[in-house]
C-alpha cells in the first residue's frame, strides 16, 4: 500500500482503512485474474476447436499445456546458459509451442485418434485418457519432479505501477501486457481466421457437417489433422505463456485439463468468444477467492461451472443439440 | 460362457485367492485391496454398460474411507462401519448423481473428474478437519464386538472382502439381466428410443450410478479397514484412472473380469510400482491403449478366446 492510501485511511477512519486495504487487494486480484484467464483461454479455445472437428474431448490436452511450459523453460535455459541474449526468451515461448504442436499434434492424431475414429465415444475418451496417463509420466521422466521455473521473460520486462484510485499497484509488465495481449490477439485472429479465410471456413464446414463437407470435395482427414495440430499448438502456447508466472510441477496437466474443461463447459462446447468470457469469469473468480478465502481457490471454478450448468445445461452460449432418434 | 461355468470359475477363483492368502501371508493385504478394488470396478462396469465412463469414482471410495475414519473413534464395530460408510457414499452418489445425470459421455466423465478433484483438494486443504496429506490413522476395529489383532484381524477383513465380492458379483449379474440392467445398454445405443418405450433413461442411469457409488463405498470401507490409514490420495485422479484401467483390463463385459483385472493389477503393482514409480502411469496408459486397440475383451476376453479355441480343436 502506498503512502497516499495510508493517509487517506487514517483520515477516513477504520471503515475507510478497510475499504482501502481490501480495495487494493481486490485490484490486485482483478489483475491476477485477467492474467490467468488469458492463459487458460488459450488452452480452452484449443480444446474447443479440436472437439468441434474430431468430436473427441482430448483429455491429454492438459498434458500438451504442461509440455509446452516445460519446453519453453528448457529452451530459455539453453539460451541463457549459452550466453545468448535474454530477449530471445520471448520468441522461445512461441517456438516451444510450435515445436510441441507440430511434433506431437500429427503424431497423436495419426497414430492414435485416427485408429479409433469409428469406435464408440467412450472408447475414444478412454484412448485420450490413456494418452494423458502416458504423457504425465513422460514429463516426469524428462523434466523430473522438482519444480521447474522460467522467469527470464518476466524479469526482463520488470514491473509497472498501475494507478489504482489514490494508490499504485506494482504489477509485472509481462502479466499486464504480454499475456492478455497475446490472448486478445488469438481471440481476434481466430475469429478472423474462421470467418474470412478459406482454411478457416473449411474447418467450420467440417465442424458443422463432416459428411456434407466431404461430399463437397473437402479432404476432411487433412483438415482434422490440421485442426488437431493447431489445437495442440494453442495448448502448448498457453503453457509456454504461463510458464514465467508460476513454476511447473507434476500434476499441472491434470488441473489444467479440468480447469479448461470447466471454461469450455461454462461457455458451451464450440464457442470461441464465449470461451473468452467464461475464462475471464473463472479467472477472476479464482483469483478473488485466493485473496478472500484461499482454501476455496480450487473450488470456485467448478462452483461457477456447476451453477451455470444447473441453469443452462448447454452452457452460457451453447446451443442445444437436436436429439437423434 | 454359460452361467454354470461362470459360477464354477468364480468359486475356483475364490479358492485360489484363499490358498494364495494362506500360502503367503504378505499377499493377504494385497489380495484384500484387490478385492476391494474389484468391488468398486463392478460399479464402473455398470456405467460402462450404459456407454458412460466416470473419471472420478475414486471420490466415492474416499468418501467411504473418510467416513470410516471419522466414525471409527466413536464406534469401532467393523460390521456396522461398513453399512454406515456404504450408505453415506450411496447418499453422496444420489446427490451428485441427480446433477450429473443430465449429462452423457464427455460431460458425464469430465464432471465426475471435476467433482472428484474438488473433493481431493478439500481433503488436502481443510487441514483442521482432515489433517491434510498426513491423513488420519484408524483405531483397530472390532468384529462382532471381539478385539482381533495381527493375522486374525487380517483374515477377518479378507473374509469380509471375499464375501462382499461374491455377493456383489451375484447382485450385479442379476441386475444386468433384470430390466433395469438391460435398459442400460439402451442408453448406449440410443436413449431417445428407450424413452419412446416409456423407460426414463435418467432414472435407469441414476439407479446404476447410486449402486456403483454404494459398491465404491464398500470398496473404500475395506481399503480403510485394511490399511487403517486414509489419505487424500484415495480421491486423486490417478486412483480413478486406476479403476477405469482395471475395468478395461479385466474386460468390460464381465463380472469376473473385474476381479481378474483387479488381482492381476494389484499383484503387478506390488513389484512394478516400487521399481518403476516414475513410469507407473506410463505403463498403465500404454497397456490401456494396447487393450483398447488390440484386445477389446480384456483379460477375460483373452481367456475366453483360449478356452473356445481349445474346445474347437
Amino acid at each position: 500500500m502506498g503512502r497516499d492510501g495510508y493517509t487517506l485511511a487514517r483520515g477516513g477512519g477504520a471503515m475507510m482503512a478497510w475499504l482501502s486495504d481490501n480495495g487494493l487487494l481486490l485490484g490486485l486480484a482483478v489483475l491476477d485474474g485477467l492474467a490467468s484467464a488469458a492463459s487458460i483461454f488459450m488452452v480452452a479455445v484449443g480444446l474447443n476447436l479440436v472437439f468441434g472437428v474430431l468430436r473427441i474431448l482430448n483429455v491429454a490436452h492438459g498434458s500438451l499445456y504442461a509440455i509446452g511450459a516445460y519446453t519453453a523453460a528448457s529452451i530459455t535455459l539453453f539460451l541463457t546458459s549459452h550466453g545468448l541474449p535474454a530477449w530471445l526468451s520471448f520468441p522461445a515461448l512461441v517456438v516451444a509451442a510450435a515445436l510441441v504442436g507440430v511434433i506431437l499434434g500429427p503424431l497423436i492424431e495419426r497414430v492414435l485418434l485416427k485408429r479409433v475414429e469409428k469406435q464408440e465415444p467412450v472408447l475414444q475418451l478412454l484412448v485420450t485418457f490413456a494418452l494423458f496417463m502416458i504423457l504425465e509420466d513422460v514429463q516426469k521422466l524428462i523434466w523430473g519432479v522438482q519444480p521447474v521455473s522460467n522467469d527470464t521473460p518476466m524479469r526482463l520486462l520488470g514491473t509497472i505501477d498501475v494507478p489504482f484510485g489514490a494508490d499504485v499497484i506494482p504489477f509485472t509488465a509481462y502479466q499486464l501486457f504480454v499475456l492478455p495481449g497475446i490472448a486478445l490477439f488469438t481471440l481476434v485472429g481466430l475469429a478472423w481466421f474462421m470467418r474470412r479465410t478459406l482454411t478457416g471456413r473449411v474447418i467450420v464446414a467440417v465442424t458443422t457437417d463432416r459428411e456434407a463437407a466431404t461430399s463437397q470435395g473437402i479432404d476432411s482427414a487433412k483438415i482434422t489433422m490440421l485442426t488437431f495440430t493447431f489445437g495442440a499448438m494453442l495448448a502448448a502456447l498457453g503453457g509456454a505463456l504461463a510458464s514465467p508466472m508460476s513454476s511447473m510441477v507434476p500434476g499441472v496437466g491434470a488441473s489444467t485439463i479440468v480447469l479448461s474443461f470447466a471454461v469450455v463447459a461454462t461457455a458451451g462446447l464450440g464457442q470461441v468468444e464465449g470461451a473468452a468470457i467464461a475464462a475471464v469469469m473463472i479467472g477472476l473468480g479464482r483469483s478473488i477467492a485466493v485473496y478472500l478465502e484461499p482454501e476455496l481457490e480450487v473450488v470456485v471454478p467448478y462452483l461457477i461451472m456447476v451453477l451455470v450448468l444447473l441453469v443452462r445445461p448447454q452452457g452460457l452460449f451453447g446451443v442445444t443439440e437436436t436429439r437423434r432418434i | 460362457m454359460n452361467a454354470r461355468l461362470e459360477i464354477l470359475a468364480g468359486i475356483l477363483g475364490a479358492a485360489v485367492l484363499v490358498l494364495l492368502a494362506y500360502a503367503a501371508p504378505w499377499l493377504r493385504f494385497v489380495l484384500t485391496i484387490a478385492l476391494a478394488k474389484g468391488i468398486t470396478v463392478l460399479g464402473i462396469l455398470l456405467l460402462l454398460r450404459a456407454g458412460q465412463v466416470s473419471f472420478g469414482h475414486a471420490m466415492y471410495v474416499a468418501i467411504a474411507a473418510y467416513s470410516v475414519a471419522f466414525i471409527a473413534p466413536h464406534m469401532r464395530e467393523a460390521l456396522l462401519l461398513l453399512p454406515l460408510a456404504a450408505v453415506i457414499s450411496a447418499a453422496a452418489g444420489l446427490l451428485i448423481g441427480l446433477f450429473v445425470m443430465r449429462y452423457r459421455e464427455i460431460f458425464f466423465g469430465m464432471l465426475n473428474l471435476a467433482l472428484s478433484m474438488v473433493f481431493y483438494s478439500l481433503l488436502e486443504k481443510l487441514y483442521t478437519v482432515t489433517h491434510g496429506t498426513d491423513g488420519i490413522r484408524l483405531p483397530v476395529p472390532t468384529f462382532l464386538g471381539r478385539e482381533l489383532a495381527g493375522a486374525s484381524y487380517e483374515w477377518a477383513v479378507f473374509a469380509l472382502a471375499l464375501v462382499l465380492a461374491a455377493c456383489f458379483a451375484v447382485v450385479v449379474r442379476i441386475y444386468l439381466a433384470a430390466p433395469l440392467g438391460q435398459a442400460l445398454a439402451g442408453i448406449k445405443t440410443r436413449e431417445a428410443r428407450l424413452e419412446f418405450m416409456g423407460v426414463p433413461g435418467r432414472f435407469v442411469l441414476l439407479a446404476a450410478y447410486v449402486l456403483s457409488a454404494l459398491m465404491a463405498g464398500c470398496g473404500g470401507t475395506i481399503i480403510a479397514l485394511t490399511s487403517r490409514h486414509v489419505t487424500p490420495a484415495l480421491a486423486y485422479w490417478t486412483a480413478s484412472g486406476e479403476l477405469v484401467f482395471i475395468a478395461i483390463l479385466g474386460g468390460a463385459g464381465s463380472v469376473l473380469g473385474a476381479f481378474l483385472g483387479a488381482v492381476v493389477y494389484e499383484l503387478t503393482r506390488v513389484y512394478a510400482a516400487a521399481n518403476l514409480a516414475d513410469a507407473w502411469q506410463l505403463i498403465l496408459g500404454s497397456v490401456l491403449l494396447l487393450v483398447i486397440l488390440f484386445a477389446p475383451g480384456g483379460l477375460f476376453g483373452i481367456a475366453q478366446g483360449l478356452l473356445r479355441r481349445r474346445k474347437a480343436a
